[in-house]
């Protein structure tokens, strides 16, 4: 045998070896990394919140915990809502055509009931929770053409009273709308769409997807 | 392509010794070419300090080192978390392979007489890593906070209350509490984790050092430095690397099957891996039925619960027996008294202290006299092939004597149980003690001029 | 020589080891937990008749609905009797204190009792309740002597009636016999306890379910691994004469 047939044998065992010891470590590597994702006890914790909202007056917000996330609802004002459609100039994406939110409360007032506002209280920018300024004006320490809304501390984002992100702040989207649902009149499921009725983290998981696809196609 | 890549390996070799550590270690390492089965184990061991270092790491992330959430954390890792059953059976039965791996080790050092000169360093940084090992391996099986992991802690901390005056005292210190507790649980954690990993990594490389610096030894326990070539190289040796790499890998993975099959099918193996009284939470008001450590520490376990009063006695005979022995072996005249005198110390210390406390000091010396080994040894040859009858004889009383001793720590102590076990303690001593003799007086076989097959 | 020696001794081990052996026999009992009509069955009695009093506190509700193939609507609608959300762990409804004034002990978390003491401990046990006027709850265990349990099956079972035997000066449990018949016949009761032993050794380690199937591709793929590296080895190796 020459020896270019052993290097050649050779060479193809050492190949050989080095994909197979590569395959079986990626195979190996695969469940240390997805112990990583969210456990069970997560996502049992990130199961949906029930929220009764009879004692919430016009006006007023309330502020839960939903995923280790503050997700607000506000119970606007006919006040407030009249002031969202004269924003269009102001507002970055006035349609909510780039950012995140089911597809029932892609409308003007961002929300399945006119009145009841639901938002993710995670600034779009770099995850501070913004702070509430309703009062139009320098009641808030605002400067004087600020029609109230939400404005973030960390980097100065300004969102309207529909979670819509201002021209010309570092914030990219409008504020988050997370899926929730009626349960009754007085009664907002958080985390889950009217269209999955049952609690649970399956009911999550669907969201999630849902969430994802959106985010998806609003880069698109 | 290729040009780049030598470019860039010439641009780190200037910074860095690459070349000349690969060299040194594996391309130009010559180990002798007739290595046998026994010598895949140091490779191994080194493999599963790897795993259990990685496995570790990652039970780490989801483990709660506090009393009140510790059994639980364990639960959620083999439930909760996504493949933390995989995780925590890989560490769980790396840590018994790992005891099957170093005593494989250790044995066949004791075999082929790789603790003799010019290697008695290698061994004694040997000995550190296995004592380290024992500590690491103690340590982590508290943190399950199961009821057998909480009482075997009890049991073995409480041992050190044996010492006279300050043992009391050192108990409590060691565990922080009055008895095994969060505190303990929480400082075993951080020893477990962070402390002993070091040191077993730093004598991990000291070990390596030392043996790349006097080189292998081999079957035949000659020194294949002794016969080099024309070009300095011996003509028993092999380049460490390719020769001996391609061997290790084939037997990682060859050791991986084992493991696996145990990993996947049998992870408690009966009770052995992973104990049945460590599935209940620890219990302060409940002792288990049958308090046993794991299996790697029960012939110690057993030379501890045989030293009873009775074990005593047999001690004093052992004591004048040994002292007579050297006494008429020894010429010179201060030895002999030193022999008296330190025999007279014994046999006063014997009479006044209580069969407790002699219970550690065996059960530590029954470790302690490893780092004798090579001066015990005055054998010409190392290897087991060249020795006579006597070395043959006593390593296999030995041997019986340790699995005996091993297989007697599992099992509920009975009177008929620690009189055989006081008898194989005693066996497993002598081994050392008349070493100097036995070796001495062995016709050995004459050595070869070359490694054999 | 020495091997015999060796071998010799190990026999004679187990001989001196033969200490207090008060045992009871244990039944064996058939677990197989493929089946998964048998794991819905031990689920059912389970959560419907132990979890009043014992927790099953590691294990979540939507895993064993997802592992037993049973969807969060019917676990929600079926199953939930503690709580309402199918994430929770299976924890007892029942506050220690009232546990502690029922039985004087608090009954214990039950989710690896069959890792602790075996499925067939745990078969046996079920099936070995008898009358006994002479404790508090009116029953005791010849497997658990004084267990403060009392037999919250016996519908089922009926009642059974331990008889003892005179053996060496102490009393050893000898056979049950019948009192009065419960609602299933013994076959049927010994079938619905299979069951439920065989939930338990599910909910005691629900990654059973697939590591013997993952075990098995990577032994296999092992195996091929190993194949090669031998190759390899055998390759570089006939350079060393």
């Amino acid at each position: 045998m020459s020896d270019d047939g052993v290097n050649r044998t050779r060479r193809r065992l050492i190949g050989l070896t080095a994909g197979m010891g590569a395959v079986g470590g990626a195979f190996v590597a695969w469940p240390f990394l997805a112990s990583w994702a969210p456990s069970a006890r997560a996502k049992a914790a990130g199961a949906p919140v029930e929220i009764n909202i009879s004692k919430l007056e016009p006006g007023q917000m309330l502020s839960v915990e939903w995923r280790g996330q503050p997700a607000w609802i506000l119970n606007r004002t006919p006040e407030m809502l009249d002031k969202l459609p004269g924003m269009v100039d102001l507002i970055v994406d006035p349609d909510s055509q780039e950012s995140i939110q089911p597809d029932y409360a892609k409308n003007k007032t961002r929300s399945i009931k006119e009145r009841y506002l639901v938002l993710i209280g995670i600034c779009t920018h770099l995850g501070c929770v913004p702070l509430t300024k309703f009062e139009a004006g320098r009641a808030e320490g605002m400067e004087a053409d600020w029609r109230g809304g939400f404005f973030c501390p960390c980097h100065g984002s300004k969102f309207d009273l529909a979670g819509r992100v201002y021209k010309n702040v570092p914030a990219p989207t409008n504020l988050v709308v997370p899926p929730y649902h009626f349960a009754s009149d007085t009664q907002i499921v958080v985390g889950i769409d009217p269209s999955m009725s049952r609690h649970g983290p399956e009911g999550a998981k669907d969201m999630d997807k849902k969430m994802k696809e959106n985010l998806r196609r609003s880069k698109g | 392509m290729q040009k780049l890549l030598e470019q860039s390996l010439d641009w780190v070799d200037a910074r860095y010794p690459v070349k000349k550590v690969w060299d040194e270690h594996l391309a130009k390492y010559y180990a002798p070419k007739n290595f046998n089965f026994w010598y895949y184990f140091g490779s191994l061991a080194l493999f599963i300090l790897v795993i259990q270092i990685v496995s570790g790491i990652f039970l780490t992330m989801h483990y709660k080192p506090d009393a009140t959430m510790a059994f639980a954390s364990v639960e959620y890792i083999m439930r909760d978390v996504d493949w933390g059953w995989l995780i925590r059976y890989m560490h769980s039965t790396g840590a018994s392979f790992f005891f099957i791996v170093v005593y494989m080790h250790m044995y066949r050092g004791l075999i082929y007489g790789s603790y003799r000169g010019p290697r008695e360093l290698l061994w004694i940084v040997g000995m550190f890593i296995f004592i380290a090992l024992m500590a690491e391996a103690f340590m982590g099986y508290l943190l399950p906070w199961g009821n057998m992991s909480y009482w075997g802690a009890q049991v073995i901390i409480s041992l050190f209350g044996a010492i006279p005056f300050i043992g009391e005292w050192l108990a409590e210190f060691i565990r922080g509490d009055f008895v095994i507790a969060d505190a303990t649980l929480n400082r075993f954690f951080a020893l477990h984790v962070a402390a002993l990993p070091l040191v077993l990594v730093g004598l991990v490389f000291a070990h390596l050092v030392a043996l790349h610096r006097v080189g292998s030894n081999n079957p035949d326990g000659i020194e294949i430095k002794k016969n080099k070539g024309p070009d300095g190289i011996p003509v028993d040796g092999i380049p460490f690397h390719p020769y001996y790499t391609v061997k290790d890998i084939m037997a990682s993975v060859f050791f991986l099957i084992i493991f696996a099959a145990v990993m996947f099918f049998v992870p408690e193996l009966g009770g052995w891996f992973l104990e049945h009284d460590n599935f209940m939470p620890a219990n302060v008001l409940q002792t288990p039925p049958e308090i046993v450590p794991l299996w790697y520490f029960t012939p110690y376990y057993s030379i501890l619960r045989a030293t009873t009063t009775d074990m005593i006695n047999v001690l004093y005979g052992v004591t004048v027996a040994m002292g007579i022995l050297t006494v008429i072996s020894v010429k010179d005249i201060r030895a002999k008294a030193a022999t008296v005198i330190i025999a007279a110390v014994v046999l006063v210390a014997l009479y006044i202290f209580e069969p407790k406390l002699w219970g550690v000091i065996l059960m530590g010396s029954s470790l302690m006299v490893f780092f004798a080994l090579p001066w015990l040894d005055r054998s010409p040859v190392k290897s087991v092939r060249y020795r006579g009858w006597m070395f043959k004889t006593a390593l296999a009383i030995f041997l019986i004597s340790f699995f005996i001793l091993g297989y007697l720590g599992t099992q509920p102590a009975t009177g008929l149980s620690t009189r055989i076990a006081m008898v194989f303690t005693v066996l497993y001593f002598l081994f050392f003690l008349l070493m100097p003799w036995y070796t001495t007086y062995d016709k050995t076989k004459p050595l070869p001029e070359r490694v054999t097959e | 020589m020495i091997k015999k020696i060796i071998i010799a001794l190990w026999l004679a081990i187990p001989a001196l080891s033969l200490a207090a052996g008060d045992h009871v026999k244990l039944d064996s009992v058939d677990i197989d937990l493929s089946d998964k009509a048998s794991l819905q069955r031990g689920a059912r009695t389970f959560i419907n008749y132990c979890l009043s009093c014992h927790s099953a506190g590691y294990m979540r509700y939507n895993r064993m609905g997802r592992d037993l193939g049973i969807s969060d609507e019917l676990v929600g609608s079926n199953l939930l009797f503690a709580t309402d959300k199918v994430g929770d762990l299976m924890k007892t409804v029942m506050p220690k204190e009232v546990a502690l004034k029922a039985f004087g002990t608090v009954p214990p978390d039950l989710t690896l009792v069959t890792r602790s003491r075996g499925p067939e401990w745990f078969y046996t046990y079920m099936r070995s309740f008898y009358r006994d006027e002479s404790t508090e709850s009116g029953w005791n265990n010849t497997l658990f002597p004084s267990v403060a349990m009392p037999h919250v099956l016996y519908s089922w079972q009926g009642e059974q009636r331990a008889i003892f035997k005179e053996h060496d000066g102490i009393q050893v449990f000898d056979r049950f016999e019948v009192g009065s018949a419960g609602s299933m016949s013994e076959k049927d009761f010994n079938g619905t306890m299979r069951d439920l032993t065989n939930f338990m050794v599910y909910l005691g380690e629900p990654a059973k379910l697939v590591r013997y199937r993952i075990g098995v591709y990577v032994i296999i793929f092992l195996l091929i691994f190993l194949f090669i590296t031998y190759l390899l080895k055998k390759e570089f190796w006939k350079d060393i004469h």
